[in-house]
């Protein structure tokens, strides 16, 4: 490339300084691109680092082992002898957002459907933005009406007290909504026009079409959707925590008192003073969060990889 | 015109980083020690979330009186509020709890540099849903309802009720008062108990759980729970201040060494009869002044 441009920048060199104005622009646009990349990365590496350097300090000099953590029923961390097992936690994170995506699947795939095949103009002009706005909303409001509205209906219906994890997976479902919808709406939209065309051209029914042949080759990218749902879902602190109940216990159903990883962080996080025990083992679990988040983006990498052989 | 936009752009991310870098207190709040001058700085307060609406609303007093004083008041927990002020990040840290409570073993050193300015009394009261035909509970029976020995109202001469306990989490200020003063012992998470942080989240769900009991700072009983008496001794400002009702713990500002200029004269205003007698009382916190018992580190009750 400089081989090239020595030619003109030689010739220009007598009436516009050493370099021609071009190449100064060029300069400096490459230059504010790469610092901003630059700190991005550098940004990106000291939170993994922050978070690492202090959720490992239990594990190499304040005498927690990793497996009592990974395994352990027990969390007392302000007992006269703490222990620390997050195994409640694990479990009730994944319950919630498995849960949560379990039963806001169905529902964004089928308003994808909806906007997409079936009636794009309302689809697009009311129930997308609808749709939309609930990503806008905070999730402190989420765990409001959550706690007005859900637990109290959930403590008349079941036995229990209302909270657990039916609540936190409704209160998240509602949350992750939009997450899937989109994604789901946009796969549906890049699915080439001349395939549905053939289907129809073959006799197929508008239902036909769309369960035999949008459905299955949209499949890769709707999961997609779903898998960055129950990521969202995953980090969700404060919404959950309103509604969950906070025990750390393995709850026996859905309507008991349990705790996530996020729970228990925002719970106690301020209530710690940094460098102590409890406060490191609560950036233990910080760093189990974003090793899991990190393996949920590694999962929708590899489901990318299926759209694009499809 | 593309251009000079993209250079402003640069310039100001370079110099917002700059400034990020730069430490927060070398504007410190120190012009204006000597007596009499006018007072100036900043000074950033942050910790207790029980404490922060009444320091917030004496620093806005402060500040109108001193124009070129500006206080920020953060929350952020008992916990963090340590940590940062022992680190000097803040000049004052708000704590539910004595620091030496909360920084000990290999922090221990951090608490011996830490100045207490008890500015209020926070009394904490067991508090019962309506329904449970109880108003008076034992110590005895307050451990045992807390460690899950009784799980049924009637037990304690109330209602066939299941007892649903709605617990704060273990590292909170209010759970230790309420563990150190109420129930003499600490007690664990059980399974079907709630945690919940926040004190207005505890009283929803105890005003509408069946069943449930909690606890909750005086400033936020109303009537929609009922207030628990504690052996026979009614939760009120006036049974704390006589030392009749024990459930109660000093609001902490803390400061590194002693304070010096404006934060001083804050802390003073703090404790000065204008703050004591009017915003204090209004949030529902007791004057420190009107206390006829004092307290120390070790729980150790003393007459004045």
């Amino acid at each position: 490339m400089n081989m090239t441009q020595t030619g003109p920048a030689d010739a220009l060199s007598k009436d516009g300084g050493k370099f021609p104005k071009h190449r100064l622009e060029e300069l400096r646009g490459r230059g504010y691109v790469m610092f901003c990349v630059l700190l991005l990365i550098v940004i990106i590496f000291s939170i993994v680092y922050f978070i690492a350097s202090r959720g490992l300090t239990p594990f190499t000099s304040q005498g927690v082992s990793l497996g009592n953590m990974l395994g352990g029923l027990k969390w007392a961390p302000e007992a006269d002898t703490p222990s620390f097992g997050a195994l409640p936690f694990l479990f009730g994170s994944f319950a919630t957002s498995v849960l949560a995506a379990v039963i806001a699947a169905p529902l964004g795939i089928c308003a994808a459907i909806f906007m997409t095949e079936m009636m794009p103009k309302v689809g697009k002009n009311i129930l997308q933005p609808a749709i939309e706005l609930l990503a806008g909303v905070p999730s402190v409001v989420y765990g409001f009406v959550g706690l007005s509205v859900i637990v109290p209906f959930l403590r008349d219906v079941f036995p229990g007290q209302g909270v657990g994890i039916l609540a936190g997976s409704i209160v998240l479902s509602v949350m992750i909504l939009p997450t899937i919808t989109t994604v789901a709406t946009d796969a549906l939209r890049s699915l080439p026009a001349g395939l549905k065309e053939g289907s129809y051209a073959l006799g197929a029914t508008r239902w036909q079409t769309i369960s035999r042949l949008v459905i299955p080759t949209t499949l890769p990218a709707l999961m997609t959707g779903v898998v960055l749902g129950i990521a969202r879902a995953f980090g969700e602190a404060l919404a959950v925590q309103m509604v969950i109940g906070n025990a750390p216990h393995i709850p026996h159903s859905l309507t008991q008192s349990a705790a996530t990883l996020t729970s228990i962080i925002t719970l106690s996080m301020g209530n710690t003073t940094s460098g102590s025990l409890h406060n490191n083992a609560l950036w233990s679990l910080a760093l189990i969060l974003l090793i899991m988040t990190f393996l949920f983006v590694f999962v929708v990498r590899l489901l990318e990889r299926r759209v694009k052989r499809v | 015109m593309k251009k000079s936009l993209l250079v402003l752009t640069t310039l100001a991310l370079g110099i917002s980083l700059a400034a990020c870098g730069k430490n927060e207190n070398s504007n410190n709040a120190n012009a204006g020690a000597s007596s009499g001058a006018a007072l100036s700085g900043a000074i950033s307060a942050a910790g207790s979330t029980a404490l922060q609406p009444l320091v917030d609303q004496a620093s806005k007093k402060f500040m109108d009186l001193n124009k070129d004083v500006t206080i920020t008041v953060n929350g952020g927990g008992s916990g963090a509020g340590l940590s940062q002020v022992a680190e000097g990040t803040v000049q004052i840290g708000n704590s539910d709890v004595f620091a030496e409570e909360k920084l000990k073993d290999a922090d221990a050193d951090k608490a011996k540099e830490l100045v207490d300015h008890q500015v209020a009394v926070v009394s904490i009261a067991a508090v019962a849903n309506k329904d449970v035909g109880v108003d008076n509970l034992t110590k005895a029976q307050l451990v045992d309802i807390f460690t899950g020995k009784v799980t049924n109202w009637k037990d304690v001469g109330g209602k066939d009720e299941k007892v649903v306990l709605v617990n704060r989490p273990a590292s909170s200020g209010t759970r230790a008062t309420f563990e150190n003063f109420a129930l003499g012992a600490k007690s664990e998470d059980l399974p079907d108990s709630i945690t919940e942080d926040a004190s207005g989240t505890v009283r929803k769900l105890v005003s509408e759980t069946p069943g449930a009991i909690g606890y909750l700072a005086l400033s936020y009983l109303d009537d929609t729970i009922q207030a628990l008496k504690y052996e026979g001794v009614e939760p009120t400002s006036e049974n704390v201040a006589s030392g009749t009702y024990p459930v109660w713990a000093y609001e902490h500002m803390y400061t590194k060494g002693q304070p010096e200029g404006a934060v001083k004269a804050f802390l003073d205003y703090m404790l000065s009869d204008e703050i004591q007698t009017t915003d204090v009382k209004d949030l529902g916190y007791i004057p420190v002044s009107d206390m006829k018992v004092t307290r120390d580190v070790a729980g150790v009750v003393s007459n004045k």
